[in-house]
């Protein structure tokens, strides 16, 4: 069995001592930053690149998935507790699990999140493993036309699932591809856009690690300051009787059954993972009910089926960038970015040249969903102590991380005034209402689209038609064409802006 | 003609402004043919893209309704001002003054960001943090940072 050898391979590698800290630090770091609202993980993990620079590739993906997912248990910790989710994933759980919380339940709610996160955890793990193999075959398959095709397909799918207005999403994706534009040209060795300034010339250009500081870390504490403060209520010392009754687990076990199954298709979506995941996952359980006046009301399905669906999606949402190199989200980008830097070129050969990587990877995503439930639970009290921290001791440290980070990705302070000048940025993004993470997105693939769209031109003497006469390259751009067709149809387009209205 | 939509309004003039800066900056640089591209076929290609873009979400903009007319509302101005100020500075200061000055320098005036300013608390970031920074960043990780002021 290659499976089992894999996974084999992947716990030895997941339980040696250095990354099983290296985990632990991640869901702590996760939960940490899950439970305070204002700082996502694309901010968190953003403002740790820089220091994966001291570590191997292993431990330093192993850290920053942890990080991701450890951000969903968070987040929903204060979605229960005080209505205020920490991340955008754990909205609908807010719904009834506040209410849970109000007629004294928030031990129970807090319980069946972190079981059914963790039964979700461990099946979508599996299925990490089982899918990437197939998809890798798959892969080898490609050419440059299909590969261009499919990253068109990735960025398009992208939006079209998981934003707003999808003209100004494509507008930032495009935006995205021109940032990565400033760079060194890898096929002629022309600098672009360099200004003449001998930063911009490399192979990156201006960094990724300071776009997305800047953009979500500084961009997101100007708009956080913008803001008047607001007052909390919290349910701290009632937090007793963690353990669900035999009619809890009788109600939640269906829930958490779909909630997975939903999740783990919807986090393969381009521009699927975690948010999308909860919000399908709510409204299946509403549609299944027998009883749906129940929901809104304190329906422990209506905690079971998103948190599943959550950290199931958080999971498959790996599937396409560790087996194609693509991300579906700006937390995918940014591991791509993060395997970038450690030198891993990130694609369909990352099993085969760096099969501990991987497998150690898949595997440290179930150590980390097992350490979340065995030290989430007891550690609950000190999570939301931690909401009492006012902010203002909070955004300094931020700041100074971010900085720090900034100044020593080349030790020098050219990258610490781009992050500047990109938190500017990134607060008129906010104020236009223009989303950043597809320009994360666009930034990330724009590189590696060039590539592959200029070597497909060259192979086919120039004839754009390459790219649909080619079976395989023809059907994944309609696939991307349709997609946008079918948003823009006004039955679904109602629907899906009903969708994105409730997430507000 | 009015705007139905102000944040439309402008992100479809950046967009466009931003398209057609960087498809006439790709103009300096070799085009080269379908056969052959060159380093500006495709920023020349995703320049003109973004402008047309952008002028779909203008047009937009001036003639679909919006409730509210989709305000961009106010700047916060001030910490705007202050956290890109405070950036730009520990950026210059680090590398001539160190760690030790440049950090405290960056919490203190990041501190006058909000809308509470209290000398204690900022005092007790600025210990805190350099701290921590200290000995995450230079004992931890053995990171090139210069803690004192110095050449």
């Amino acid at each position: 069995m290659d499976l089992v050898n894999n996974l084999m391979l992947g716990f030895q590698t997941a339980l040696s001592l250095q990354n099983l800290f290296y985990a632990l630090l991640g869901v702590l770091l996760g939960t940490l930053i899950g439970v305070l609202p204002g700082l996502g993980p694309v901010a968190t993990i953003a403002m740790l690149l820089p220091s994966i620079y001291a570590l191997d590739a292993t431990p330093a993906l192993i850290m920053l998935a942890g990080i991701y997912y450890g951000a969903q248990y968070g987040g929903s910790t204060t979605a229960i507790l005080i209505n205020v989710p920490g991340e955008s994933s754990s909205v609908v759980t807010a719904i009834d699990g506040y209410q849970m919380a109000r007629q004294g339940r928030a031990g129970v709610a807090l319980a069946t999140a972190a079981l059914g996160s963790f039964f979700a955890g461990c099946v979508s793990t599996l299925l990490v493993a089982w899918m990437s193999e197939p998809m890798i075959v798959m892969s080898f398959k490609f050419g440059d036309a299909e590969r261009f095709a499919l990253m068109v397909l990735g960025l398009i799918g992208a939006v079209v699932l998981a934003s707003g207005s999808l003209i100004k999403a494509l507008c930032m994706i495009v935006l995205g591809l021109l940032i990565g534009q400033i760079n060194t040209d890898v096929i002629s060795g022309a600098p672009r856009y360099s200004f003449d300034l001998p930063e911009l010339m490399d192979a990156e250009g201006i960094g990724f690690v300071v776009i997305a500081m800047g953009v979500f870390g500084f961009g997101e504490i100007i708009a956080n300051l913008g803001q008047p403060a607001e007052k909390r209520e919290v349910f701290t010392n009632k937090v007793t009787g963690l353990w669900p009754t035999k009619e809890d687990f009788r109600q939640a076990w269906p829930a958490v059954l779909r909630g997975t199954a939903l999740g783990s298709v919807l986090g393969v979506l381009p521009g699927g993972g975690a948010l999308l995941a909860s919000f399908a996952a709510y409204s299946l359980e509403k549609k299944v009910a027998q009883d749906p006046s129940k929901f809104g009301k304190g329906a422990i399905q209506g905690v079971a089926g998103p948190e599943s669906a959550n950290n199931a999606g958080a999971q498959t949402s790996f599937i396409p960038m560790l087996t194609l190199g693509i991300p579906t989200n700006a937390v995918m980008a940014l591991m791509i970015g993060a395997m970038t830097i450690k030198g891993i070129q990130p694609g369909p050969q990352v099993m085969s040249t760096n099969p501990a990587l991987f497998w150690g990877l898949v595997a440290s995503m179930w150590v980390g969903n097992l350490m979340l439930v065995v030290l989430n639970l007891p550690l609950i009290g000190m999570w939301v102590k931690l909401l009492t921290v006012p902010y203002r001791f909070l955004f300094p440290a931020i700041m100074v991380f971010c900085c720090i980070g900034s100044y020593t990705l080349k030790n020098n302070s050219f990258d610490v005034y781009m992050t500047a000048l990109f938190a500017f940025v990134g607060y008129v993004f906010y104020k236009l209402g223009c989303e950043p993470a597809p320009l994360l997105l666009g930034y990330i693939l724009g590189p590696m689209m060039e590539e592959n769209l200029r070597r497909a031109l060259l192979l086919s003497r120039g004839d754009w038609s390459t790219f649909i006469t080619r079976p395989l390259s023809a059907g994944l751009l309609v696939a991307a064409a349709l997609l946008v067709v079918v948003v823009l149809l006004p039955s679904i387009r109602s629907k899906r802006e009903e969708a994105f209205q409730d997430a507000d | 003609m009015k705007i139905k939509s102000q944040k439309d309004f402008w992100s479809g003039l950046m967009f466009i402004a931003t398209g057609i800066v960087f498809a006439v900056g790709a103009l300096n640089y070799s085009f080269g043919s379908a056969a052959h591209p060159g380093p500006g076929y495709f920023p020349f290609g995703l320049g003109v893209l973004l402008a047309l873009l952008g002028g779909v979400v203008l047009f937009k903009a001036l003639t679909i309704e919006v409730e509210g007319g989709d305000r961009i509302g106010s700047i916060a101005w001030r910490p705007l001002i202050v956290v890109v100020g405070a950036v730009s500075l520990f950026g210059f200061a680090l590398p001539r003054v160190g760690m030790v000055i440049a950090l405290p320098l960056l919490i203190a005036l990041a501190s006058l960001a909000g809308d509470e300013f209290r000398w204690k608390d900022v005092l007790v970031n600025c210990v805190v943090l350099t701290l921590g920074c200290w000995l995450i960043f230079i004992v931890g990780l053995k990171l090139n940072i210069g803690l004192w002021p110095g050449p």
